[in-house]
């Protein structure tokens, strides 16, 4: 082989590679679709279930899974931000930093069914949350910062020095130089991992089976400290432990949790171009 | 030998009518990154109001003295300095000084142009925004004036919401030095600011540091001994972190005193 036969083979083999991540993707969610579409009327996204879960509609775990996601989010931004600007503008190579550093990794590799427990036990008894929307947003925000620091700080660092160094050079102070040029620059990164983080934990079971979840509770949470249904939770229950199920609901309640997360998605797309539209260099 | 002092001009250099005082005397400086030793025991005043180069090969220590000057070196870690750097008799490491302040009174310009994200006029606002120059036709007054300074209104007065990354290399070049001059400083620092940019380009940018120099001090690190000699009022020359030589420009390069000098400016090495 020439050396322009070995380029061609390679690219065919990357696009075979990159083929095979796809396409699996594209069946699972063709199957769900698919399966699901029939369920899916107004009735069954804005009522409430009845028979056992086997009929009518899962309004209140969509619900559910809304506020879990605005409260992990409220939660998990300002504190996953901020940490990640301490670590990646102020903090100085230490012992400390390191000891943080190697925390979040670790943290990233706990399996979530762990942060349940955490969860049940530091929100919903010791701090006495009961199970509530509050402890369970609290418990998905632990899980979910390993994400948004690392992201977040990969972010702003992938911003040239250089730009710090300008403002500096400008009589900005450090603070000045990371508000006006830094976080513009690494706004597009930062919402990338906030919104993985929170796609996470819009997704998750384990944590919230025991800080929130309810079994089957068919009206809307009250307040932040009620419990609520959650489209995973719904999703696990109607699967395994409702006999007699019709696989449309089934089908179509994953279809709803896929479509949820997916228009996430989309909006930090949207998102994400705006603010690529608007770095001008 | 050297002279602990090396007056620029000490010489006949006319300089001498204009400015007595040194505007900067940099005395027993030595710098440190890690173990390693960047600046050996350098001593020297700079005149105000002329152009004062800084010139050498790589790795002699010039850019780094230039960051000391405006203690943009404090971003670095793990570094260290020894000596004084003074500038109108203030001592530029005490703790008492305000960085953002002094940094206002001493512009630097870097190698590369590097435009901040927007536009030519958020460009040359962005200091003086930070300094508290809120008020829109005192930006404007502002504006004009450093893009004048900078020889560059000319060409981007119709283009002053444009990207500044849509300016050719030449005249980003001039825009930093504009952003530079919007804050009205007394010195302005430049690290080989042609070094990225054409013959034309260059020339402009020279251009305008000889009419700049009627109000500010000027240190700059050439790219060229060429360009040294060009614009040299005052040029020291760097080896290895010791300066060998600091004299008037005009006897520098034609009368080296030093060998090691002489050598670099025949192009025997370096």
């Amino acid at each position: 082989m020439n050396r322009y036969q070995v380029q061609k083979f390679g690219f065919v083999l990357l696009g075979v590679v990159a083929l095979i991540v796809v396409v699996p993707i594209l069946i699972v969610i063709g199957a769900i679709a698919v399966r699901g579409i029939a369920a899916i009327d107004w009735e069954f996204l804005t009522a409430m279930p009845r028979d056992g879960m086997r009929a009518g509609g899962i309004f209140p775990a969509i619900v559910g899974t809304l506020w879990l996601t605005l409260g992990t989010a409220l939660a998990a931004i300002p504190i996953g931000v901020g940490g990640a600007i301490y670590l990646a503008e102020y903090a100085r190579d230490t012992w400390l930093t390191r000891a943080i550093r190697l925390a979040i990794i670790n943290l990233a590799g706990v399996p979530s069914v762990v942060y349940g427990l955490f969860g049940l036990g530091l929100f919903v008894l010791f701090l006495q949350f009961g199970t509530s929307i509050v402890a369970g947003s609290l418990t998905l925000a632990i899980m979910t910062l390993p994400i948004i620091i690392s992201t977040t700080e990969e972010a702003l660092r992938s911003v040239p020095t250089e730009f710090r160094t300008v403002s500096a050079s400008l009589g900005g102070t450090r603070w000045q130089g990371i508000r006006h040029i830094v976080l513009p620059q690494a706004m597009p990164g930062i919402i990338t991992g906030v919104i993985l983080g929170l796609l996470r934990a819009a997704g998750e079971t384990a944590p919230i089976l025991f800080t929130v979840a309810a079994f089957f509770l068919p009206r809307l949470p009250q307040s932040p400290l009620d419990q609520t249904m959650a489209l995973p939770y719904h999703l696990y229950v109607i699967s395994t432990q409702v006999p007699g199920m019709p696989k449309e609901i089934q089908y179509g309640t994953a279809l709803v949790l896929l479509a949820l997360v997916l228009s996430l998605n989309i909006v930090a797309t949207v998102i994400r171009s705006y603010y690529r539209r608007r770095r001008e260099w | 030998m050297l002279l602990p002092w090396s007056h620029c001009w000490d010489s006949s250099l006319t300089l001498m009518a204009k400015e007595t005082v040194p505007k900067i005397r940099i005395e027993n400086v030595s710098y440190f990154y890690g173990d390693k030793q960047a600046l050996q025991d350098v001593s020297l005043e700079i005149p105000a109001k002329a152009v004062t180069v800084l010139f050498g090969p790589a790795g002699g220590g010039k850019t780094t003295l230039l960051r000391l000057i405006n203690r943009l070196n404090d971003l670095v870690d793990n570094t260290r300095m020894t000596g004084h750097i003074w500038l109108d008799g203030q001592d530029l490491y005490d703790p008492q000084v305000d960085l953002p302040t002094l940094r206002r009174r001493v512009g630097m310009v870097f190698a590369l142009p590097l435009p901040l994200p927007g536009t030519v006029r958020e460009n040359v606002t962005y200091g003086p925004e930070l300094a508290g120059v809120h008020d829109r036709a005192e930006q404007d007054e502002i504006v004009i004036r450093s893009l004048k300074q900078a020889a560059l209104w000319d060409e981007v007065k119709t283009r002053l919401d444009e990207p500044a990354g849509d300016l050719s290399g030449g005249q980003q070049q001039r825009l930093c030095i504009a952003r530079s001059l919007a804050l009205e400083p007394d010195v302005l620092l430049l690290d080989e600011p042609t070094s990225g940019l054409d013959p034309i380009s260059t020339a402009k940018v020279e251009a305008t540091l000889q009419e700049l120099k009627e109000e500010y001090t000027i240190v700059i690190v050439p790219h060229s001994i060429q360009q040294a000699a060009r614009i040299a009022d005052c040029a020291a020359f760097f080896l290895m972190g010791e300066m060998i030589e600091y004299r008037p420009g005009e006897q520098i390069f034609v009368n080296p005193r030093e060998k090691q000098t002489e050598d670099y400016i025949t192009g025997r090495f370096g």
